[in-house]
This record gives structure tokens, C-alpha cells and sequence, in this order.
């Protein structure tokens, strides 16, 4: 592993800026592209996404089916795809078992229906304190689960991104696809929040 | 042991209560990721290669840092995408050092003045 002792004594913006400024001069790096790359990050890719991923799966069974059997497939139907987009699976959030998404190693995360991870989904005390004492965690994050709710928490890998499911909350059952994709959060698809009737 | 440590509740690593927080901390985090994506588009590695060396780089952190502090992913996330260079023979980290000496001798207000 490259020794990075030389990299604490600069300022990482100029780090970042020198590595940028040699990757392009050497035809590595369009500056332009990688405006795109940002911006779309930025705006156009985030949770917005997987909740229209999750409204589908609430209202429509046969799609809900496909989701749970090769998450990535189906996602990919509503045309949501790229980097951190390969071998996402689906899991269902019950009454009976809530899941939990985090990962242990370096913070994978479903880039094409989630958008970015945030911070605290990076910080290493969530990654560390998660697996160790869930209910604890999930209630400081609001959530307050029964003591009969089994909790399982999910570990992403380059093998295995997970996304959550979650429990389409009662009272919603006039609600169109588009009005319940306004509903669903970000952090009820990692499995940090319930999603709540409006 | 960062394991025992609370989630912050207020600053850039507290859990939210929305979903409106900023993707990038700062702009160098914004540039920092988009180095990587670009230069992987542009096939210079395996997604697979740069994933290994950030788990190197955080594990690396966690062991430096066992009371935890001031964690910076994308620290971890620029130093990843150093050492894929630098295995790939493509820059190393001296050429990186370099540039950023000359960067840092430009004289204040030098992207002001215009």
C-alpha cells in the first residue's frame, strides 16, 4: 500500500488539485466529463430514484416479485444502472424482521437508486456500532422497534449491495404510484427510518 | 475504539433527520470523487481494484486512529485512487507531491485576479 505520510503535510485541496491537474495534462482525465460526472452526481442520482423503485414494488406485484428476485434487473428496468449499481439485492422490511443496511469495510452503497452515501452512513461509529448494537443505534436514529421485531443487520460488499423494502405504512391504500414515491426516504431504504403515512 | 463511540448528533457525520444534506463536504470532495469515477470510465482500473484499496486505506485509518477523531472518507477515498495510480505505473505519489509544492508556492489571491 502506497505510504501516505507525504500526503498529511499538504493540504488535501492541493493534493487534489495537483493529481487533477497531472491527470489531465496527461490526456487521463477530460476536465468536462468530469464536471458531468459531479453534476449528475450531485442532482440527478439520489434516493429519488429507489423510492420510485419502492412505489413500484408497492402497487404493482408482479413487479414487487422481480425486485426480490434480482434486484439489480429490475432496477435496471426503470433505467437506473451504472457503478455501484451491480449485484444490488432487495430486502422486504416486515413487522416481524426489520433489516438494517451498512458496511463494515468501506461504505458500499447502491450509487444508482440512493445517490451518494451520506456522512454519518460513512462515519466508522455507525459502521462499527451497528453491527454490534442495533436496537441501540436504530433508536438514537428514531426508530423505536418492538421488542419481538427480530432486527438483521445487512453488510454490503462488492458482492452483495443491499437495498430495504420497506413496509408500506397503512392508510395509503388511495395513494398513487407517483404520490408514494414522495413518501419513501432515503433512510427508510437503508433501513434507518420507517416510511410514514402523510 | 471508535466502537464505542455515540453517533455525532450535530456536525458533518450526524445522522439526519432529512434527506437534504450536502453530497460533498467541500469542493475538494466533489473533485476527489470525480478523479476516480472518470478515470475508471475511462477503463484505467478495475472498480473492483479501487474498491480493495479503499478498504486498505480505511482499515489503515482505523488502525492509526483508535480512539477514533476526525475520520475524512474522502481522504481515504484520494489516497485509494493515489496507490491505483501508483500500481498502474501512471503517477506516483512524489510526481503528486511535486505538483502540490508548486501549487502551494503560488502567491495569495493568485485565482482572485482577474
Amino acid at each position: 500500500m502506497t505510504e501516505t505520510t507525504s500526503s498529511e503535510r499538504l493540504p488535501i485541496e492541493l493534493r487534489t488539485e495537483a493529481l487533477e491537474q497531472l491527470l489531465t495534462e496527461r490526456g487521463l482525465v477530460d476536465p468536462a466529463v468530469m464536471d458531468k460526472f459531479i453534476q449528475t452526481y450531485e442532482t440527478a442520482v439520489g434516493p429519488m430514484n429507489g423510492a420510485k423503485v419502492i412505489a413500484k414494488a408497492w402497487t404493482d406485484p408482479e413487479y414487487r416479485e422481480r425486485l426480490l428476485a434480482d434486484g439489480t434487473a429490475a432496477i435496471a428496468e426503470l433505467g437506473f444502472k451504472g457503478p455501484q449499481g451491480e449485484h444490488i439485492v432487495v430486502i422486504e422490511n416486515t413487522a416481524q424482521r426489520h433489516n438494517v443496511v451498512v458496511c463494515t469495510l468501506c461504505s458500499c452503497y447502491p450509487w444508482p437508486v440512493l445517490g451518494l452515501p451520506p456522512s454519518w452512513y460513512k462515519d466508522p461509529a455507525y459502521r462499527a456500532r451497528m453491527v454490534r448494537e442495533p436496537r441501540v443505534v436504530l433508536a438514537e436514529m428514531g426508530v423505536e422497534l418492538p421488542a419481538d421485531t427480530e432486527i438483521v443487520v445487512r453488510d454490503s460488499s462488492s458482492e452483495v449491495r443491499w437495498l430495504v423494502l420497506p413496509e408500506r405504512p397503512a392508510g395509503t391504500e388511495d395513494m398513487s404510484e407517483e404520490q408514494l414515491a414522495g413518501l419513501v426516504t432515503r433512510d427508510a431504504m437503508v433501513g434507518v427510518a420507517k416510511v410514514s403515512a402523510p | 475504539m471508535t466502537a464505542s463511540a455515540p453517533l455525532e448528533i450535530a456536525g458533518p457525520a450526524a445522522p439526519p433527520r432529512s434527506n437534504g444534506e450536502l453530497v460533498f463536504a467541500a469542493p475538494w470532495e466533489s473533485r476527489a470523487f470525480g478523479l476516480a469515477v472518470t478515470v475508471y470510465d475511462a477503463g484505467a482500473f478495475e472498480w473492483s481494484q479501487f474498491q480493495a484499496a479503499l478498504i486498505a486505506q480505511i482499515a489503515a485509518w482505523e488502525r492509526a486512529h483508535p480512539a477514533g477523531g476526525c475520520f475524512s472518507y474522502y481522504g481515504c477515498w484520494l489516497a485509494a485512487l493515489e496507490s491505483v495510480l501508483a500500481e498502474a505505473g501512471m503517477i506516483t505519489s512524489h510526481d503528486i507531491a511535486d505538483r502540490a509544492a508548486v501549487l502551494a508556492a503560488r502567491p495569495p489571491g493568485h485565482d482572485h485576479d482577474h
